[in-house]
């Protein structure tokens, strides 16, 4: 090979650091900053901007079909925004599925919005104020467009309540932007070629979006702190649980990349592997980009032309090729000057910078048939030397220039060469400002450019709301305490510091809450007891929430009337067993010493507990264990 | 200094006082800091019918919020930023082979550019304009356009009916291959009725458009009703007064329908035109115009039309209900009112305490006439006893001719003659299908949902 193309930044050639392998310092280095946007459905009875019920769905029933188009409406300055632009390339015929139980006309995008839900924007408020925001004095509904299908208006409702808040974490604060209010999205059936399909049922469910600085300085803290947000909103019993009730988008960014959005992550725990794997790919297109400029090229030096080759391949032994050109497919040749040695360079684990080029075809072109491009300097058979050699001759180049392939429709094949030069051209300017999504091995791929400020407008069909005083007075009256600072009232109240961290965040808090509002210093039970009580599983409790409170209270009034001992509670069956009198007691007692068998165990320790262990069965809980240790321990002597 | 100062566009006292003490106008890049702590953003107008209390800002993610008044403490402003409202144009492409199609607006916006900053929607209207934002006109004609009006549909009436049929009247005598009227779609049927009357025998497709989704949003059905209403004016082998809108919700084709047939039958829905009692002319998609019938009025090649633009506004349309008191027609007769529709019950009923009212009506020279508040179906006077008294006390039945559609026809008639005689000519002479002499099986298709078959139907279509 040409020495010009040796390339110079062995991050470019070496297997990228795997994850765990990477230490803070090492993150620290790399520049690696995270920020998180966390979707939380709010526990509604109804959607957000209709009287649909919420949560319900049902992934095998629909009773229509309708068919739109996104088309992209010009902003002042007579520029598409970069999203709704791509978007429109991809001409997508948008199939939704309707269920008739769980959609009205408004989600269908034919009635104007209702009034906002009432009990979503209340709640939005609280989690807000828990959140430490600064409440809006007005709340103005905006648009916020999505060209992609997944809202059929093609704009998602949005307002925000909230802006700037803190929350602890560790000995630092994260800073949390803004909190929004939302109308959710549909959920995607499936997206081959030029169809795509959503379900609807999701679609207008209340969200709450809460937006942090990039105030995290490694993949677990991304993790840890999208924890507590979650917990908080949950904990405070204001949001819905359970699957799908919450997502994430992360944005990542390293020194000399930019701010990436990985979209839609379910589970926190695909956080950490997620944005070490966008930083590494950030930290490879950063040296795509230095080697590119060392080399000499820019955006205005790639050639975009691109070469019409299906007679070259038209008789091709490579099968995937030869099966397309049958069917009818015109195959595009793009030479890329420059790019020698750069395309198979590493971004993720098992990925190359050619995916960035395929992904772009598969989005942008509808080209989703894999492998959807070749390139003829990649180290695996595809078309033959001799015709690699017509193609290249047909694009002018040497046989050493990587040369891509792409084949599909003759319009989408034309696409993704204009994408392929696209992409081309982003790679001389670093980390292309992109919206990515997902994948289950930890990767990412291309979902759409990013969209800016640009796309937001305010919602014509909705008056500003504004939240009067007392309203939000209401509120903040019925919030109480936040995670960490039950935390801190549990430790002062003694509870021991697991347990105590338990409660905090335990849906059991607010029952805890109650019933230790009772417990005085007299009492037989201690504020730890009763947190134990209330979070062991085993101990014996209603099954219904409704049912529990009551329960607790007659059982707690008879612990601290000293008629039950604490121990009792974890042996009630059917009803408490009763504290007997000492009396009672130690003739029990001495009835089962009488059974114990003679060959007791050598020790005194050993021989004791032998003795606890025949008789108790038949004393727990209506006798302190301590006391019959003791007398144990008398007789004995 | 005036509360309609534009430095602080929208903003009244207490706020106005407060952004001027400040110096803050719109526009102002500023930090508010209130006692719920500090907002940072752009200061925007505040609409006019908002409340007076609060300051809109733009946050730099995009999103607007609003914070009151007397919650601020102080504001830091930092610079100035504002919104332009430049559109750009492009200059809509000549092709002399292509048909050429004038385009008259009337308030309705079918195409718009969305300012981002402030969320105002500006109507695109010019043939550059138009092109910016729905080149796909540029493959199907050369475009002109012109303003005849700017008023939401509500506010159309017999002066803007009238003018606008001249308009279109001078336009197909120069000569042109096919005009569309843009017009906002709450009394689009009112003003197809007109013009179908006041012009009859033209030689080419006079095509009424709209839109039921604002064509600011990317969901709209403006750009396609526009692109099939243009497509119709230019190709269409019928040339009669149409409505051109969204056949189902669904992406799929628009439908042509007799401009003395159509209602508007939804608030909100894209397909909310429809063909009453009969079917539609045909439906017009990127394939062209399929017409369903073949009694149209075709296009000619000549550059000929009957214009007759007259209007007598001194006519009502009174929806009868059950308990409806004699004074609601005496207070039209009273008032010097010269023609009533009735729009009664089933077959063309009303109650018997209005028939005093009635009488003196007839006597006060008032022309009378029935139609159904069914929509579907004909007046038929002769079936009850009620019906014959009415028609005694010279009620006039006028068939199956739609309630706004008699009520248009018959302000017309009036401002041609106020005889009796000549005024029933008229209005019982069909000029292009407002009464038929026949109702189609298919010309009343109410699917009910719920139905099995119906369902089915649902299932298999998109609609």
């Amino acid at each position: 090979m040409d020495t010009r193309y040796a390339i110079a930044d062995p991050w470019l050639l070496q297997p990228l650091p795997l994850f765990g392998s990477l230490t803070p310092a090492d993150y620290d280095h790399l520049g690696f900053m995270c920020g998180l946007e966390v979707h939380q459905q709010l526990l509604t009875q109804r959607k957000l901007f209709c009287r649909c019920p919420a949560g319900q769905y049902n992934k095998d029933h629909h009773d229509a079909e309708i068919l739109r188009h996104m088309r992209p409406t010009l902003s002042e300055m007579g520029e598409y925004d970069g999203t709704a632009l791509m978007e429109f390339k991809t001409r997508k015929n948008i199939t939704y599925l309707l269920d008739r139980k769980t959609v009205c006309t408004y989600e269908m995008d034919d009635a104007p919005p209702f009034e906002i839900d009432d009990e979503a924007l209340d709640r939005a408020i609280g989690v807000s104020m828990l959140l430490d925001l600064n409440i809006v004095g007005e709340v103005h509904i905006t648009r916020k467009q999505y060209l992609d299908g997944s809202i059929p208006t093609g704009f998602q409702r949005t307002a925000i309540i909230g802006t700037d808040g803190d929350i602890p974490f560790g000995d630092r604060m994260i800073h949390i932007r803004a909190l929004s209010i939302e109308e959710d999205s549909c959920r995607e059936v499936s997206d081959r070629g030029h169809e795509r399909v959503y379900r609807t049922d999701r679609l207008g469910m209340p969200l709450i979006e809460t937006v942090t600085d990039p105030d995290m300085k490694t993949p677990d803290e991304a993790m840890e702190v999208g924890q507590i947000i979650r917990r908080l909103a949950r904990a405070s019993g204001l949001v819905r649980t359970g699957s799908g009730a919450g997502r994430q988008d992360v944005n990542v960014s390293v020194t000399g990349g930019t701010r990436i959005e990985i979209k839609g992550v379910a589970s926190l725990r695909a956080v950490p592997r997620l944005t070490h794997n966008e930083a590494l790919r950030q930290r490879s297109l950063v040296g795509i980009k230095a080697e590119l400029a060392r080399r000499g090229i820019t955006a205005e030096n790639i050639d975009g032309t691109g070469h019409d080759v299906t007679s070259i391949v038209n008789s091709t032994a490579c099968k995937f090729i030869r099966k397309a050109v049958d069917k009818g497919a015109t195959v595009m040749a793009i030479a890329l000057p420059g790019f020698q040695g750069l395309l198979q360079a590493p971004t993720q684990p098992r990925t190359t910078f050619l995916k960035e080029f395929s992904d772009r075809v598969r989005v942008i072109a509808c080209i989703d048939d894999l492998p959807n491009l070749v390139v003829s300097t990649e180290d695996v058979p595809t078309l033959s030397s001799g015709e690699w050699d017509r193609v290249g001759k047909t694009c002018g180049v040497d046989h050493d220039v990587p040369v891509i392939l792409v084949w599909g429709r003759e319009q989408d094949a034309q696409t993704a060469i204009n994408e392929i030069v696209i992409r081309a051209r982003e790679a001389t300017q670093g980390v292309p400002e992109e919206t990515r999504q997902a994948l289950d091995d930890g990767t990412n791929g291309f979902e759409r450019v990013l969209p800016g400020a640009d796309r937001m407008y305010p919602d014509t069909d909705l008056p500003p709301i504004r939240l009067e005083d007392d309203r939000v007075a209401t509120i903040r009256a019925s919030l109480g305490l936040r995670p960490w600072e039950r935390e801190v009232h549990l430790r002062e109240m003694g509870v021991g510091a697991d347990l105590a961290e338990r409660m905090s965040r335990h849906r059991a808090w607010d029952l805890f809450e109650t019933l230790a509002g009772d417990l005085t210093d007299k009492t037989f039970i201690s504020a730890h007891q009763l947190a134990s009580l209330l979070l062991d599983r085993s101990c014996p409790r209603p099954a219904s929430r409704l049912a529990a409170e009551p329960w607790w209270r007659e059982t707690l009034a008879a612990v601290q009337a000293g008629s039950v001992l604490p121990e009792g509670v974890w042996h009630a069956e059917d009803e408490l067993p009763a504290k007997m009198s000492e009396t009672e007691a130690r003739a029990a007692f001495e009835a089962a010493v009488a059974s114990v068998p003679a060959d007791k165990p050598v020790g005194e320790r050993q021989c004791e507990d032998f003795i606890m262990g025949h008789i108790m069965p038949a004393l727990r809980g209506k006798v302190a264990g301590r006391l019959v240790r003791s007398w144990i321990r008398k007789d004995a002597k | 200094m005036s509360d309609h100062n534009e430095d602080y566009k929208g903003y009244r006292t207490p706020t106005l006082g407060l952004l001027q003490k400040e110096a803050a106008p719109v526009w102002s890049q500023v930090v508010l800091h209130t006692t719920g702590g500090d907002f940072t953003g752009l200061i925007l107008p505040r609409s006019e019918t908002a409340d007076a209390d609060h300051i809109v800002l733009k946050l730099d993610t995009g999103y607007n919020i609003g914070v009151r008044w007397d919650t601020v403490q102080s504001i830091t402003v930092n610079g100035r930023k504002e919104a332009n409202y430049q559109i750009p144009e492009k200059a809509f492409p000549f092709d002399p082979k292509k048909p050429r199609v004038k385009l008259f607006g009337t308030g309705g916006t079918i195409a718009s550019r969305l300012d981002y900053r402030t969320g105002a929607v500006i109507p695109a209207f010019s043939p550059g304009e138009l092109y910016g934002s729905v080149p796909e006109l540029a493959d199907i004609c050369n475009m002109e356009t012109e303003k005849l009006y700017g008023v939401f549909s509500e506010n159309m009436g017999p002066e803007e009916w009238m003018g606008t049929a001249r308009a279109v009247a001078a336009e197909i005598e120069k000569g042109v291959a096919g005009i569309v009227v843009g017009h906002g779609t709450d009394t689009m049927h009112h003003t197809a009725a007109a013009l179908s009357f006041m012009l009859q025998d033209s030689p080419v497709p006079i095509v009424m458009v709209g839109s039921q989704r604002s064509s600011d949003r990317p969901s709209s059905d403006a750009a396609i009703n526009l692109i099939n209403a243009t497509r119709t004016a230019a190709t269409s082998d019928i040339a009669e007064v149409m409505v051109c809108m969204f056949g189902p919700t669904s992406d799929e084709y628009g439908l042509l329908h007799r401009g003395t047939r159509v209602r508007k039958m939804h608030s909100s829905y894209r397909s909310t035109f429809r063909t009453l009692s009969d079917i539609p002319l045909g439906k017009i998609d990127e394939n062209g115009v399929a017409p369903f019938r073949q009694d149209y009025n075709p296009r000619r090649d000549d550059n000929q039309l009957k214009l007759n633009a007259v209007f007598d506004d001194r006519v009502s349309l009174v929806y009868y209900y059950p308990n409806m008191k004699p004074d609601v027609i005496d207070s039209l007769v009273d008032n010097g009112y010269q023609g009533i529709v009735i729009a009664g019950t089933g077959l063309g009923h009303v109650n018997k305490p209005l028939y005093p009212a009635l009488d003196r009506a007839r006597k006060a020279g008032v022309h009378v006439y029935m139609t159904v508040q069914t929509l579907w179906g004909y007046v038929q006077m002769y079936v009850y006893e009620t019906g014959r008294e009415l028609m005694g006390k010279g009620v006039v039945p006028a068939a199956n001719m739609l309630p706004e559609v008699a009520y248009v026809k018959l302000g017309w008639a009036l401002g041609q003659s106020h005889d009796p005689e000549v005024v029933q000519k008229i209005m019982l002479t069909a000029v292009n299908g407002e009464t038929t002499d026949r109702e189609p099986y298919n010309g009343y298709l109410v699917l009910q949902g719920g139905i099995p078959e119906v369902e089915e139907f649902i299932s298999a279509h998109r609609r």
